[in-house]
């Protein structure tokens, strides 16, 4: 996948830290507006995607290559179940907020409070932003030869059915 | 009168799932129907000259951990956002399977046309 | 000590999120996680069986919160559930090794074992269509996981009339929220007792009878199963045709019929329409079949058929106030057929995967004399056909002989009737199977095939005596009282059983 022009080069290697950095600002307040894990993350993959427009799917693969997002997708869903867990040993109960219960309440609306939903919007951020890469990065990577699949569909109409 | 229409976009996102010939259209007349179902849950948690439902400053008081009165007469029922947030997640993964599934029926086949795609019959 | 009942859930899905992160030499080491998986989860639901209890997850008191049910319909569904799912995956701990992506087979694998105990568990209507969701996206990848021509065919059509039906509940969902203003069954069992059925309501069970159905393959609705259940690999053929079209398409139907709309005439006559479409449908478009795994898929069709006959026959004694115990009975035995037809289907699955695997053809024309060079495959072959047959004394025959008895109490004769006549039908499209596969003449090419190995021989076997043994639960009174009776009961209570179990 080939990159574009050098406009469109220049200005988004300005723009993807700002995307990111958004990114990471709507998921860090997700528990005071709008907004939280999924459409944080949602936010963090789209600036790779942005990336992978304009500079080509070959670049951002040597910067974050598909092993690496597996591991952190994989990372991100065993933080959040182990807070769940750690709900359960802790708290009592399967997700309780133990945080907010017993040893962190915090002040109401700032940001360290709320007890373990910003750290669950932390994991579930990690997940969907190497997950969503993930499916664009690998949608990407279907090559198809438009000639030879029109030479293989007039053979399949004229021949015999392959079986 | 709203309902109904949402109801009308459903009708129209089956329609273009049931008739059409292309895989891409039928896997857009689902998405749509997706968008019309969502679109229904939010309208269901309206309230006629409401708000967001955020709480600020003003309605907290902090000391009795209540919430003020005005705040919960003026809000709008936040539940179906919830839901609906939920369903979003859920269709965007049931479409990035369905277009992952496209794409490779086409290196396969060669086409995205369903009436030649019909190898198993009986 | 009782198991909270999250772990049901967190298990599958921790080990599916951990099986990507292992790299290619710890193979092994994922294969024996997720075996380690299936049988604790089949250790504790063995454990927690007979409990009804309310787990409320992350403390939160029930209206304002999600709360997990366990009662005796659930248990008995969980212990099918996590039974084949054992056997499922200790057989493609062999079978897949013919397939390149192992791995992520497993994590899919865990992914819908999660799935449907979730919806089994679930107390609240959106976290079961959340958990709906999450098994059949799990079992539309795991449909095409092969990758050729018919199987992203058949993954293609099933994944679209699927997520149809999923939208068509989410609207059903959307309604029932707007007329009852609660998502906990019991607040809306209670809301819909005090205020009754009214247009919105009635149109909402009609989405939930068409979605539910579709996932349960009923006939109008049964297009995508012909083609989605030969195309899979076997253990999840398996899967699919033992436990997924029954816990996610009858169970969650069951579930909102009697606990919380209510039972009424009308429902019940469609259920007793939809289940005789089934059966005589499937029946006669299965004797024609020349393919092993596709004559298996229209019979699994029949079969889902008299589960939902008898449901619905139960329904319409309960409500047309006649005698409670032919409700029971009618009741019983659709409840039996289903756990039977799990273990027996499955276990036909899994021989015809044996087969494909030794032979690598599943046309039954090019089979033949299979019967001396596989002969423990032949011998759990045909014990699953003769159960499904209703061969006394196997546990098919009762259970059909239940209906039978209920039909003809309740004074439907030509429902009886029918009944019988599918059972022939059943019973001349197993003899096929048997003939074609196993007695004749062994062809040329197959003289070298060799037994199932291994794991296979393991998951088949005891398959198999599970279900010669699963007759003595109707038979023996002390245990059909233990097993089979609170599930029945769950359901006789009807609208009274959520609002009781939570207290209100």
């Amino acid at each position: 996948m080939k990159g574009m022009t050098v406009i469109v080069k220049t200005v988004s290697s300005w723009v993807k830290v700002l995307i990111f950095l958004f990114g990471i600002y709507i998921i860090l307040f997700g528990h005071l507006s709008p907004g939280g894990g999924f459409a944080g993350g949602v936010i963090l993959a789209s600036s790779y995607v942005l990336l992978m427009l304009a500079f080509g799917r070959e670049s951002v693969e040597k910067n974050l290559p598909m092993s690496i997002a597996s591991r952190l997708d994989c990372l991100g869903a065993f933080l959040f179940a182990l807070i769940a867990i750690l709900g359960l040993v802790v708290g009592g109960s399967f997700f309780v907020n133990f945080l907010y219960q017993k040893y962190l309440p915090g002040e109401p609306f700032a940001l360290v409070s709320g007890g373990t939903i910003p750290l669950s919007n932390l994991a579930i951020g990690l997940k969907v932003g190497a997950s969503l890469f993930l499916v664009v990065f690998a949608l990407s990577k279907f090559r198809y030869d438009s000639k030879s699949l029109a030479n293989k569909r007039l053979s399949e109409r004229t021949g015999e059915p392959k079986e | 009168m709203l309902y109904a229409l949402c109801f009308l976009l459903f009708m129209i996102g089956l329609y273009c799932a049931v008739v059409k010939k292309n895989m891409v259209k039928i896997v857009i007349g689902i998405v749509v129907m997706e968008y019309a179902v969502n679109l229904f849950l939010i309208m269901l948690g309206y309230r006629t000259g409401g708000t967001a439902p955020i709480l600020s400053g003003p309605d907290v008081d902090v000391a009795t951990k209540t919430v003020s009165a005005h705040f919960l007469a003026a809000v709008v029922d936040p539940l179906p956002q919830a839901l609906v947030l939920t369903s979003i997640v859920i269709s965007l993964g049931s479409l990035a399977l369905m277009i992952s599934i496209c794409i490779r029926t086409y290196t396969k086949y060669g086409t995205f046309d369903i009436t030649e795609i019909r190898r198993l019959r009986g | 000590m009782s198991v909270p009942l999250p772990v049901f859930v967190a298990i599958p899905l921790v080990v599916a999120f951990v099986l990507p992160a292992l790299g290619k030499g710890l193979r092994p080491v994922a294969t024996f996680l997720a075996n380690l998986a299936m049988i604790s989860l089949l250790v504790l639901a063995v454990m927690s069986f007979g409990d009804a209890r309310v787990y409320q997850v992350g403390g939160w008191s029930i209206p304002l919160g999600i709360n997990m049910v366990l009662d005796g319909f659930s248990s008995l569904l969980l212990l099918a559930i996590t039974a084949v799912g054992t056997a499922a995956m200790l057989f493609s701990t062999r079978y897949m090794e013919q397939y390149t992506a192992k791995p992520k087979y497993l994590t899919l694998f865990l992914l819908m074992v999660a799935g449907m105990n979730g919806v089994v568990l679930s107390g609240d209507i959106f976290n079961l269509y959340v958990f709906l969701e999450i098994a059949s996206i799990a079992s539309y990848a795991l449909v095409g996981f092969g990758g050729e021509h018919e199987e992203l065919e058949a993954s293609f059509k099933y994944m679209v009339l699927g997520s149809i039906a999923s939208t068509f509940v989410l609207f059903g969902i959307a309604l029932v929220y707007g007329n009852t203003g609660s998502l906990n069954m019991a607040y809306i069992a209670r809301a819909i007792e005090a205020t009754g059925m009214n247009a919105g309501l009635a149109f909402a069970l009609s989405l939930f009878i068409a979605g539910f159905g579709l996932k349960a393959a009923l006939v109008p609705f049964h297009a995508w199963l012909p083609d989605a259940h030969p195309s899979a690999p076997a253990p999840i053929s398996a899967m699919l045709s033992g436990v997924l079209i029954k816990a996610l398409g009858i169970y969650a139907l069951t579930r909102l019929i009697f606990n919380v709309f209510g039972v009424s005439i009308p429902v019940g006559w469609v259920l007793i329409a939809l289940g005789i479409l089934s059966m005589v449908a499937g029946g006669l478009l299965a004797i024609g079949q020349w393919d092993f795994k596709r004559l298996l898929a229209y019979s699994s069709i029949s079969q889902v058929g008299y589960v939902v006959l008898g449901i619905g026959l139960g329904t319409v004694l309960l409500a047309k106030g006649a005698s409670v115990a032919w409700a029971s009975l009618a009741i019983l035995g659709g409840l039996f057929h289903l756990v039977n037809h799990s273990v027996y289907k499955s276990l036909l699955f899994l021989t015809s995967g044996a087969v494909e695997m030794a032979t690598g053809t599943r046309q039954m024309r090019d089979l033949g004399g299979l019967a001396d060079r596989m002969p423990v495959t032949r011998a759990t072959c045909m014990v699953a056909s003769a159960s499904i047959a209703g061969v006394p004394p196997f546990p098919g025959f009762w259970s059909k002989l239940i209906l039978v008895i209920a039909a003809v109490q309740a004074g439907f004769y030509w429902i009886a009737a029918a009944i019988v006549c599918v059972a022939v039908c059943t019973l001349i499209m197993y003899l096929k199977v048997q003939r074609y596969v196993f007695l004749g003449e062994l062809p040329e090419h197959l003289r070298q095939v060799r037994e199932a190995k291994g794991s296979m021989l393991v998951a088949m076997v005891s398959l198999a005596v599970l279900c010669v043994f699963m007759s003595l639960l109707v038979l023996v009174p002390a245990l059909r009282a233990a097993v089979l009776q609170p599930a029945v009961d769950v359901l006789l209570e009807g609208v009274n059983h959520s609002t009781r179990l939570i207290d209100l």
